[in-house]
């Protein structure tokens, strides 16, 4: 962590009453090891990006770097039972899920013991036991099957709630609008949740985007609309909270618009020229980490002792997930034919 | 065999009763419940089930396609009607990015027993965007199956099989035979017919011919035809299933005739039909003792003219061309 005091004088500060919210329901276990959770998701994302520059990670590989407050406020306001589905930016979120990060990285690595054998990837990350139900990687494309598991839940009387994370970029898609629409139709428990990094690949929201206030696109489905600012992991986490239990207790769905950012390209081969310089450093004026890094200390929580220290041990995490998928096995080459269908009369060619 | 039926009054059956079966069957799509159907295949069935199991649906086949895949991935059983094929093609993306693999991309955790039914093919004077084969698109991809019947008992055998089956199952009627009917099992007697059987309809050792869904009725015409005018004998292979497809009973056809003609609805590049004559081709070339043959529709969009729509369509004759020639019968 930075321990440049300048910088930190220009730092924002938390919502503190959020804070002291989060310290009164969480208790201060909780709210600490979801910090870690963030720190823990950016070193992630820091030996996921090294790796692909080694090749040991190929093809499309989206890094988390600057919006773990996103996914690891959102997903402590569910419960246990309740449902994970994100978009092909989810190395984050699966963390934030309890995933292996060992077998999350494997799976980055394409290795057979990675979540989903190495069949996935970066951007099919899957663990049923967690409740966690992907990675989904064509844009908006999951957006009804989050409002389809939803149905599912509500069809057998549950009181589990999906949450679907999506970026902005998928708002103009036809099947926002649709799920949308049924998941209101319908009285569907599902939580949308649009991270806004301001970016769809490498074009700004305003250029492409008659409204950019994006919680006015709940209006037209009379759907309850939720804002928050992605960066600070309280207000994520309460605003969250407030989201997900209006659709437990309304069996309605809601919209929750985070304001975030990130800080790597699109994807590893995106260079991010269509953004200067400065407005990236003026972003991490927010930094999630950092601003409840500030939070910890001047609460008392944390010394800065105790903060490298939890720095350090992320970083080990990461570095022996990296360990973990070097060392593992490709899949068997026998696996090729696995797993396309449950029940298949020949042999696959 | 002791009584006659609808095509529809099949489906309409296989739904009553596996809904029946199964508390976690459930259908929904355009128009079914307060309408019973667009094609009245699902009468009666809001009645029975109520409005939980039976759901009307706005006009959105990605979004309620992406539902279904959703709920079944959650191990319900989605029966999603499409009002047409036609109207799938907007749902492609569900289709084969979502639901087909969703097994293979979750490593094996989850998979998608879902239905996608409904009535594909020609319609009569439809136009060139109502009156499509596009099963093609779905036979294509690894992670679906394909099945098409032609007759009513076929119909409701399959489709409850469809129903119980573990894996995404594209099931493709017939506007057109909705009407047909044919000899079924009693209503009390189950049965269902398994996913990867055709169904040999017409015994014969003069030639094989391969086919499915409504031009499966052109071909009975054809085959009376060539017995009468031309004492030659077809084997009649109803494929029913297309993907998977029946590899043996094909070869166990071609071997006894050596001679075949695969006859389909849609157009003739890269379909079923191409796959099929490929793999006779290859895997059958020591049995065959003439080119496989192929009877298809003209290579054109769908046009309205009512000459011209049956110009373009495959007919009874051109069947009898085809194998009249498979058997050099002209020469």
């Amino acid at each position: 962590m930075s321990d440049n005091e300048s910088e930190n004088e220009t730092l924002m500060a938390l919502k503190a009453e959020l804070g002291d919210q989060a310290l009164e329901e969480l208790g201060e276990e909780k709210v600490v090891s979801m910090y870690k959770d963030m720190v823990r998701i950016r070193r992630f994302e820091d030996q996921a990006g090294r790796a692909y520059q080694q090749k040991k990670v190929k093809g499309f590989c989206h890094l988390y770097t600057g919006q773990e407050a996103c996914a690891v406020g959102a997903i402590n306001a569910l419960r246990d039972d309740d449902n994970v589905i994100a978009a092909y930016r989810e190395h984050g979120h699966a963390l934030a899920r309890g995933l292996d990060p060992d077998r999350v990285m494997a799976e980055l690595f394409g290795k057979a013991a990675g979540v989903t054998n190495g069949k996935g990837g970066s951007m099919h990350l899957f663990n049923v036991d967690k409740n966690f139900y992907g990675g989904w990687a064509i844009v908006g494309g999951h957006l009804p099957v989050a409002a389809g598991m939803a149905f599912a839940t509500e069809y057998r009387d549950l009181d589990e709630v999906t949450m679907c994370f999506f970026g902005e970029g998928s708002i103009h898609q036809g099947v926002f609008h649709e799920a949308a629409n049924m998941a209101e139709v319908y009285d569907l428990p599902v939580v949308f949740v649009i991270e806004d990094n301001r970016y769809a690949m490498g074009t700004e929201l305003s250029r492409v985007s008659a409204v950019t206030d994006l919680k006015k696109k709940a209006k037209a489905y009379d759907m309850k609309a939720f804002g928050a600012d992605g960066q600070d992991m309280f207000d994520v986490w309460s605003t969250s909270k407030d989201a997900v239990d209006y659709a437990r207790n309304e069996s309605r769905p809601a919209l929750i618009h985070l304001d975030t950012y990130r800080y790597k390209g699109h994807s590893m081969t995106d260079p991010a020229t269509y953004r200067d310089k400065d407005e990236v450093a003026d972003e991490q004026r927010r930094d999630p980490i950092q601003r409840m890094s500030n939070w910890l200390v001047d609460q008392e929580i944390m010394a800065d002792d105790d903060l490298s220290e939890i720095d350090e041990a992320a970083k080990e995490m990461a570095s022996d997930a990296v360990d973990f998928a070097d060392q593992a096995d490709f899949p068997d080459l026998d696996s090729l034919t696995d797993d396309v269908y449950v029940d298949w009369p020949w042999e696959i060619r | 065999m002791s009584r006659e039926i609808t095509y529809r009054q099949a489906l309409n059956e296989a739904l009553f009763e596996e809904m029946h079966r199964d508390e976690d069957v459930f259908l929904m799509g355009e128009e079914v419940a307060e309408y019973d159907g667009a094609y009245k295949v699902s009468k009666g069935l809001l009645d029975e089930f109520g409005s939980d199991r039976v759901i009307d649906t706005p006009i959105a086949e990605a979004g309620f396609s992406g539902i279904g895949i959703g709920a079944a991935m959650m191990e319900t059983r989605p029966v999603i009607e499409m009002m047409t094929f036609n109207f799938a093609i907007l749902a492609l993306d569900q289709i084969l990015n979502n639901a087909a693999k969703l097994r293979s991309m979750s490593g094996g955790q989850l998979s998608c027993p879902i239905v996608i039914r409904g009535p594909g093919g020609a319609g009569g004077a439809l136009g060139a965007t109502h009156s499509q084969s596009l099963e093609a698109q779905y036979a294509h991809v690894p992670g679906l199956k394909v099945m098409m019947p032609s007759t009513p008992a076929d119909a409701k055998g399959m489709l409850k099989t469809a129903i119980r089956d573990p894996d995404p199952v594209i099931f493709i009627e017939s506007e057109v035979m909705y009407n047909f009917t044919g000899e079924a099992p009693d209503a009390d007697e189950e049965y269902t017919i398994p996913v990867g059987s055709a169904d040999i309809k017409r015994e014969g050792s003069d030639c094989t011919v391969v086919t499915w869904s409504r031009v499966y009725h052109d071909a009975v015409d054809a085959c009376e035809t060539l017995e009468e005018e031309y004492d030659i004998d077809v084997d009649l292979v109803d494929l029913r299933s297309i993907r998977p497809f029946d590899k043996e009973t094909i070869a166990e056809s071609v071997k006894k005739t050596n001679r075949v003609v695969v006859v389909e609805e849609g157009w003739p590049h890269a379909s079923v039909g191409s796959s099929i004559s490929s793999w006779i081709s290859r895997e059958l070339f020591d049995f065959l003792d003439a080119p496989v043959g192929r009877v298809h529709q003209r290579d054109v969009p769908m046009p309205y003219a009512f000459n011209l729509e049956a110009e373009s369509l495959p007919q009874a004759e051109d069947v009898v061309e085809a194998v009249k020639e498979a058997t050099y019968y002209s020469f």
